[in-house]
């Protein structure tokens, strides 16, 4: 008797399973970390959507493009998050992807007219420093050249913000780019694999200063109730990263991806990314931005077309490395 | 030959998957001449200072000699992010040495460049060689070196008569195993090798892989980089390799000619920069730890649980496979099984986990299989060095006990657990401990599959410096090392422990 | 004269006591059952094990401040008395020179200790090819090149056949007359003991017993060799 009520009970939940739709979300490993904004997202989108939401985590951003090509066509994947401009050109071409529709108010610095991608939250590259140590932070590539500074970088082939760095540079120098690369060898302690292990080393003090956002002060703000990093402004302005998301053409959910997509650009999403995520919100939030993310504003906004980022890309890299390997 | 179709299948699925031929630019074969020569500077470097550290241990008993030399597994197993920070807290442009050298007015000194990968590489192998190296001043007889002391040698006399010959066969083993693992280095030279010239192989791989999508041109580097694994594998199998047991490295070797005021200076000052070198950066790791490791997040500890279990089944598959491996191979099989076994040396993690995802995903649900992947894989990484440590014990008891246990026509299992495995427990413990410290510590493929619910201790720790969460990583980098250290400890000593043979 | 002034030597579950006095140029042989402290009391004298009491004279020179080398004695051990991947002539050669830089002079020497314990043209083989016995041969040759005062053998002889190992306690006695050196020998073999020993040490529950003449004691054997010897 027992068993036969169990095998009912068990034979209902899969029946409310089958029910129950399941939209797949590929991302970046550390979007669905226990502190990061997964967890968050989906205890908010699936009471909305009658669904369950299964973050797939695939390494970094670059990882997640190179999975979604490896699979093709039969991924399992219904959107796609975390890809950013520096990737979005190779992404398109790659035609697995749907457009978006309408979006509501975005908050972004300048215009957002891909017909692809959705943008889910963006910031500024930025060298933090402590302001305790350092006290006259370079106002320029030129001023960081002349100084004395040491600074860490992550290396473009592996990592985000040091494919950022690279369209930073070509993006405000053009040709003279590789001439500023080579001006700043000497500033340049080490290059390190991924953003982890250049924000280790500066945390420990081994650097003057970092490649990294200028929302990274407000974190040791708000978290550790630290002020005393800050981040630099440049003349040149700073570069831009913008994190978008997308769906697959190859979506069985293309009514849940969509509603996911939507739901994305709504203040009940928007509003965990920036103490999760640590970036800003693509919208303008009803309750306002948290402190310290105000701090630094860049008196320019630098963005390379993602045709152009994908084009500027080998040369760049090449610039670079020549510049560097000395 | 599992394991041999694991590291060639991974590769094979992704050469199937590469459209088009590729060719190799400069910058590839600047990246190759790069990695040979870290590889190969390492491993001499490694092996060279491991000797004399290795002898002073051999000869002398001292309290917390047993405590040294399992300490020294730790570097082995550490993330390789967090030797970093480790290293550069020691060794960096502010870290503890240069602040003395600038107290003392002295100049700084850099460790960003080739000195630097080399720092890296020693600082991970150094132990291993020493292990193995004090392993063969165990084999040489007491009586070498009564007779040494009763016919008056002096030093350079004990060295040329008694202590060559023993280094002469296991140095090359040494070398091999060091280069081979430097062979697949990437973070550490990248970062510590100071900019884009210190590009490897498996960087040039990643790039391929991850920046340029060129999966033809990635599956040619790592067939390259295994080539070279190969070759050096295949040039040693005429070289006697060395046997890493732990049996015996309790006692230290009886020297009546060490007793030498210059001798005991030299041992002492080779025990204490070893020991300096090895300890400094791991302690570090461990003061930058001990604050955040009481309010570590729940995640973390159970990221450490998931660990464990991976280490655990990966361990007992170790066991398996490197019995079988061994038992068919020193029962007449073929050298080559050696060979299948060192191949998970040369293996391009990226190119492996890849290859693992194209080949699992057809068929079922990779992220699903994160774990047991993750144990087979770790499984495989764990196999040269378990193979290395049963062969011999294994040959010898094939020579001694085979041809008895034979006339008796003991059955298989029989003559496992009555002839083999009683004589087989400190090789099998010390393989076993190995492996789940090697288990525990390893990245691996997981951090291509893992789900939201599927992290390990290494991952977590990764996702910790990602979100910012330096003192957790570090906390949670001081708890791996603990669990890890005490795995092996209870292998070795649990398993291996009081061996009746 | 080899004096034992009252020694004492302590390892855990262990303790041995001696003391007594062997005269120069005589054979001794110690027995006693295994695990007595035979070779405990050889490697004493030649330096390899601490005393905890006591001390230990030759001629009236105490030993205790002086290192193995230098200890007027030469040791055959039970095993691994020649180094494996050493010729014959070079195993036999360390004798006159660790450094084996052999003058024609040492050469010839080494030859002829080699002819000496009849292995003569077999200066270039090495241990692995040579039966146990020759093996034996080659240690004893080396011993006989140091010419030591004191010859200590810890049974080198005992994994040797009887027929071969009454043929090379016989090339001993012809060595130790031809040299004068006192020979102390450990063995578990009574029949060797009587065969070339004038005295025996017995070792028995902690102590070693000063010797006695070989032929009286076995003529009139005390309750523990009698113990020993099994009836």
């Amino acid at each position: 008797m027992k068993a036969l009520i169990a095998s009912v009970l068990i034979a209902q939940a899969s029946v409310a399973q089958a029910e129950t739709p399941t939209l797949t979300v590929y991302t970046y490993d550390s979007f669905v970390a226990d502190w990061g904004p997964g967890p968050a997202v989906k205890k908010a989108f699936e009471p909305i959507c009658h669904c369950h939401l299964n973050f797939v985590a695939t390494g970094d951003g670059a990882a997640l493009l190179s999975r979604i090509k490896l699979e093709g066509a039969r991924s399992k994947a219904d959107v796609v998050l975390g890809l950013d401009t520096s990737l979005t050109a190779d992404a398109a071409a790659t035609g697995l992807f749907a457009p978006h529709g309408p979006l509501p108010a975005l908050d972004l610095p300048g215009q957002w007219d891909d017909p692809t991608f959705v943008p889910f939250d963006w910031g500024y590259f930025a060298f933090v420093y402590d302001k305790t140590k350092v006290k006259t932070p370079p106002q320029s590539f030129p001023e960081l050249a002349k100084s004395n500074l040491k600074v860490v970088i992550e290396d473009p082939r592996s990592s985000t913000p040091g494919l950022g760095l690279l369209y930073w540079v070509k993006d405000a120098y053009g040709d003279k780019a590789g001439e500023i690369w080579q001006s700043l060898a000497h500033n340049i302690l080490t290059v390190t694999p991924s953003w982890d292990e250049a924000y280790g080393m500066f945390t420990k003090g081994e650097a003057d200063m970092v490649l990294s956002y200028t929302t990274s002060p407000a974190y040791h703000l708000i978290e550790e109730h630290d002020d005393t990093k800050a981040a630099a402004l440049f003349d040149e302005g700073n570069y831009m990263e913008v994190e978008v998301a997308a769906k697959l053409k190859s979506s069985v959910h293309q009514a849940l991806a969509d509603e996911f997509l939507n739901f994305m650009t709504t203040p009940a999403f928007q509003e965990i990314i920036p103490e999760t995520n640590w970036m800003y919100p693509a919208i303008k939030l009803p309750g306002g931005l948290p402190k310290g993310f105000d701090e630094y504003r860049p008196k320019k906004s630098l963005l390379l077309s993602a045709e152009q980022a994908k084009a500027l890309r080998a040369p760049a890299l090449a610039e670079w490395q020549a510049a560097l390997s000395r | 030959m599992l394991i041999a179709a694991l590291t060639l299948g991974t590769l094979t699925a992704v050469a199937l998957h590469a459209r088009g031929s590729a060719t190799l630019g400069a910058a590839d074969l600047g990246a190759l001449r790069f990695t040979l020569l870290q590889a190969g500077a390492s491993a001499l470097l490694s092996v060279a200072l491991a000797i004399p550290v290795a002898r002073a241990l051999a000869r002398r008993s001292f309290i917390g000699r047993r405590l040294l030399i399992a300490l020294m597994g730790a570097p082995f197993i550490l993330p390789v992010v967090v030797a970093i920070l480790g290293l550069v807290a020691v060794f960096g442009r502010s870290g503890w040495i240069n602040v003395a050298l600038i107290t003392f007015g002295l100049p700084r000194v850099s460790i960003y460049g080739f000195q630097g990968v080399l720092l890296g590489n020693v600082f991970f192998n150094l132990p291993l060689a020493a292990r193995l190296i004090l392993q063969g001043w165990q084999t040489i007889p007491a009586e070498h070196f009564r007779l040494a002391a009763s016919l008056e040698f002096a030093p350079a006399d004990t060295f040329r008569i008694i202590e060559w010959p023993m280094l002469r066969a296991i140095v090359p083993g040494a070398l091999l195993a060091i280069f081979l693992i430097c062979l697949t280095s990437f973070a550490i030279a990248l970062t510590l090798g100071g900019g884009p010239a210190a590009t490897t192989v498996e960087l040039a791989i990643y790039q391929a892989f991850r920046f340029d999508f060129d999966l033809t041109r990635a599956a040619l580097l790592a067939a390259i980089q295994f080539a070279l694994c190969a070759a050096a594998t295949l040039a040693s199998l005429k070289l006697s390799l060395p046997i890493a047991t732990s049996g015996g490295l309790d006692r230290p070797v009886e020297r009546r000619d060490a007793g030498a005021i210059a001798l005991r200076i030299q041992d002492a000052t080779a025990l204490t920069l070893g020991a300096l070198f090895l300890f400094l950066p791991l302690a570090s790791v461990g003061l930058s730890g001990i604050g955040a490791l009481p309010g570590l997040p729940m995640a973390v500890w159970l990221a450490a649980l998931r660990s464990l279990g991976v280490a655990v089944v990966a361990t007992g598959l170790t066991g398996l496979i490197a019995l079988a491996l061994g038992l068919s191979r020193s029962r007449g099989g073929s050298r080559l099984i050696e060979l299948a076994g060192m191949t998970p040396l040369a293996a391009s993690p990226l190119v492996l986990g890849t290859g693992l995802f194209l080949i699992i995903n057809p068929l079922a649900d990779p992220a699903a299989l994160a774990l047991p992947l993750t144990a087979l894989t770790n499984a495989a990484m764990a196999m040269p060095f378990a193979l290395r440590a049963l062969l011999p014990a294994l040959d010898q008891i094939e020579a001694t006990q085979g041809r008895l246990a034979d006339s008796l026509g003991l059955p298989l299992w029989a003559r496992l657990r009555l002839v083999v495995l009683p004589r087989l427990r400190r090789p099998l413990g010390f393989a076993l401990g190995l492996s789940a410290a090697l288990s525990m510590g390893d990245l691996g493929v997981i951090a291509i599959f893992a789900g939201p619910h599927s992290a390990t201790l290494p991952l977590q720790i990764y996702r910790l410096m990602g979100a910012y969460r330096m003192e957790d990583a570090s906390g949670a980098a001081l708890l791996l090392l603990i669990i890890s250290l005490a795995l092996f400890w209870f292998f070795d000593r649990g398993v291996g422990g009081d061996a009746k043979a | 004269m080899l004096r034992l002034e009252a020694l004492r030597i302590s390892r855990p579950g262990f303790d041995l006591t001696a003391d007594l006095s062997i005269p120069k140029g005589t054979r001794t042989a110690i027995i006693g059952p295994s695990g007595a402290g035979k070779s405990t009391l050889l490697a004493a004298i030649s330096g390899f094990q601490p005393l905890a009491q006591g001390r230990i004279t030759w001629d009236g020179q105490d030993l205790a401040q002086i290192p193995p080398g230098h200890r007027p004695l030469s040791i055959l051990f039970q095993d691994n008395n020649l180094f494996p991947h050493l010729t014959a002539e070079e195993n036999i050669g360390l004798a006159l020179r660790p450094s084996l830089r052999l003058t024609t002079g040492e050469r010839q020497k080494v030859r002829a200790a080699l002819a000496r314990v009849g292995l003569e043209g077999l200066e270039q083989r090495r241990p692995a090819q040579l039966s146990g016995g020759q093996q034996s041969r080659i240690a004893l040759a080396r011993a006989l090149l140091r010419a030591r005062p004191l010859l200590l053998l810890d049974e080198p002889f005992a994994a040797l056949g009887p027929g071969l190992r009454l043929e090379m306690l016989d090339l001993v006695r012809e060595i130790t007359m031809e040299t004068g050196a006192t020979l102390l020998m450990v063995s578990h073999e009574p029949t060797d003991a009587r065969r070339i020993a004038d005295l025996t040490i017995l070792v028995s529950e902690g102590t070693a017993e000063p010797p006695k003449s070989t032929l009286e004691l076995f003529a009139d054997p005390p309750p523990a060799l009698r113990a020993y010897l099994g009836n």
